[in-house]
């Protein structure tokens, strides 16, 4: 054996380029896991149910014989920020992102990152993307299909709707919108699993302050998700029944500020993971 | 020879809560077959998982060729580490095992390709590669980690019982790669129950009991120290029974029994610098034919039952 000799600095690339190869790598590893997992079957699932209900609605009105476009985008909306929001992605991303580093840690994996030349931080960069990667192609692939039966239904109408009216714009606005749930609730659920043995609680508390932030005073609803991704959100659903009540007006912020407010949310909830990281040791025994 | 040649722990303790894993630990080893012997839950594990960054000790320092794990990409350039938990990730085939840890190293496609190939050659696993890791026998899961920890041909191997599990034909074939990989010039660090088996190989020994270093060295030296036992020598000579009656008349000379086959006699002396000049003394004076003079008790398990007790052999 040659020592470290032809693997030697020069053969290998440096810094940037070598983090980039190897978030690439970590990616692949991590999206074949998540995306074929046996585990992730209940993701699918759940993922499926909103286009499963949009596409009975269709078949019970073919041709939208008994609907029209105006109240199937309300409905569309609705189902968008009620199930898709804070269900279906709430819930998809727990699955995904609490299982990640979890997923290593119960599988007893975990060791062989931490004895690779990669630096933790590199680690849980390559991880969350591949978790963002797989859960907008589960996600985003499920908002298309019911965005695709709702307006398919409607035959030359929804065409029309779609190619030469708002509708093209409404698609690429939740697909858009479903990345960035994706991104401010992955990164808690990263963060979540790193610092708790079991996110699970902690994971309804977040739940709890997600779904009840619209009665919080109008700097908390800041710091949560849902209150950037409702200002995204094509078309707006107004609250009803008693949490219209207690609903508290926030001052809505602009579509750039609200990305970017997003984006700054998971960049310090993904800093501090990677500090929680950093600090891992292998202790699978009293995991 | 230089800091940055050696592994070093300098006072270095770690506590799992109140429970100690090691204390005080304070070693400087330099290259070749280093093995780390002691029972069960004496702090060898511990000891490795300092040493590659997968604990961090409570207090002291660890350097492992002047660097630390806190600089991973050219830490583990040097270091590969074949633990001893048995498990892997889900679904992976023997060669995607090694190949994708290879590729976290930013190695081209075609790189980790050769050197997956190669790692799974010198563990004699080609003919399981592309099957599953989960249907693989304990040995040939033994064998795939250290396929994939000999890889990336580190300067610094760490093995944890490498030979459990392997069969008779795989240990003899591990321990020949280990030997040869020391030789080499690398730091190979084992630590295994097999006293026997370790013993051919290791250049110096660390032993260990209850978290603490008891003994380390090359196992001449140690087993030197060990004043208490007085060391046991196996001589083979033409006139036994004449040997020992001039041995006994010595006060360092403790016993000196004949063998059964009546050519040899088995000497246990306190100084066995003197009992060598007797020796030579007594065979011109005598002109008795000597055939062989060996330490009977200048090994590891030797040392390890005066130091630690127990059966030795297999801990």
């Amino acid at each position: 054996m040659s020592a470290a000799t032809d693997l030697s600095a020069s053969s290998l690339p440096q810094s940037s380029q070598l983090w980039l190869s190897q978030i690439w790598a970590i990616m692949r590893i991590e999206l074949k896991k998540a995306l074929w997992m046996r585990r992730s079957v209940w993701i699918y699932l759940i993922a499926l149910g909103p286009a499963a209900v949009i596409g009975l609605h269709a078949i019970n009105s073919p041709l939208g014989r008994y609907c029209n476009i105006s109240d199937d985008t309300t409905i569309l909306a609705t189902i968008f920020q009620i199930f898709y929001l804070r269900g279906v992605i709430f819930f998809g991303c727990m699955g995904l992102f609490t299982w990640l580093f979890r997923g290593d840690v119960v599988e007893k994996s975990l060791h062989y990152y931490f004895l690779s030349p990669v630096r933790r931080e590199v680690l849980a960069t390559g991880k969350f993307l591949a978790g963002l990667a797989g859960s907008w192609i589960i996600f985003g692939g499920s908002v298309f299909l019911s965005f695709a039966i709702m307006y398919g239904h409607f035959g030359r109408a929804g065409a029309d709707f779609v190619f030469h009216g708002p509708g093209f714009g409404h698609l690429l606005a939740y697909l858009g919108v479903t990345l960035l749930a994706c991104l401010g609730y992955g990164s808690v659920f990263l963060a979540l699993s790193l610092a708790f043995k079991n996110p699970i609680l902690p994971g309804a508390v977040v739940l709890l302050w997600e779904t009840f932030h619209a009665v919080l005073p109008s700097l908390l609803q800041k710091f949560s998700v849902i209150f950037y991704l409702k200002q995204l959100c094509p078309v707006s659903v107004a609250p009803t029944g008693i949490m219209a009540l207690f609903t508290v007006v926030a001052e809505p912020v602009s579509a750039p500020v609200a990305v970017i407010g997003l984006i700054l949310l998971s960049t310090a909830v993904l800093a501090c993971a990677c500090l929680q990281i950093r600090r891992t040791e292998i202790s699978y025994l009293v995991d | 020879m230089s800091v940055d040649n050696r592994i070093v722990f300098e006072d270095v303790s770690k506590f799992y809560g109140e429970v100690l894993g090691v204390n005080r630990v304070n070693l400087s080893l330099p290259p070749g077959v280093t093995s780390l012997v002691g029972p069960n839950g004496s702090g060898k594990t511990t000891l490795m998982n300092l040493m590659t960054g997968l604990v961090k000790p409570t207090q002291g320092r660890i350097s492992v060729l002047g660097l630390t794990p806190d600089q991973p990409e050219e830490f583990f350039r040097h270091v590969g580490y074949c633990t001893q938990f048995d498990s892997f990730p889900k679904g992976v085939t023997g060669y995607e095992f090694i190949n994708q840890f290879l590729r976290l190293r930013g190695l081209s496609g075609n790189d980790a390709h050769r050197l997956t190939l190669e790692a799974i050659e010198r563990t004699g696993m080609g003919n399981a590669a592309q099957r599953k890791v989960a249907g693989y026998s304990k040995g040939m899961r033994q064998r795939i980690r250290l396929a994939q920890a000999i890889a990336h041909h580190p300067t610094v191997l760490v093995l944890d019982e490498p030979l459990n599990g392997l069969d008779p034909m795989a240990r003899a074939e591990s321990i020949a790669l280990f030997e040869a990989l020391g030789k080499q010039g690398l730091h190979v660090i084992i630590s295994s129950h097999v006293l026997h088996e370790v013993d051919k190989i290791s250049d110096q020994v660390v032993l260990m009991s209850y978290g603490y270093v008891i003994a380390e060295g090359k196992i001449h030296g140690v087993r030197t120290e060990v004043k208490e036992h007085p060391m046991q020598i196996l001589v083979r000579c033409t006139a036994p029974n004449l040997l020992a009656s001039r041995l006994f008349s010595e006060d360092h000379v403790v016993e000196a029994k004949l063998n059964q086959d009546g050519r040899g006699v088995l000497v246990r002396t306190r100084d066995a610098e003197q009992f060598y000049l007797l020796l030579n003394k007594i065979i011109v004076e005598e002109q008795v034919d000597l055939q062989a003079v060996a330490p009977a008790d200048d090994d590891v398990n030797s040392v390890y039952q005066y130091l630690i007790g127990g059966g030795g052999g297999t801990v």
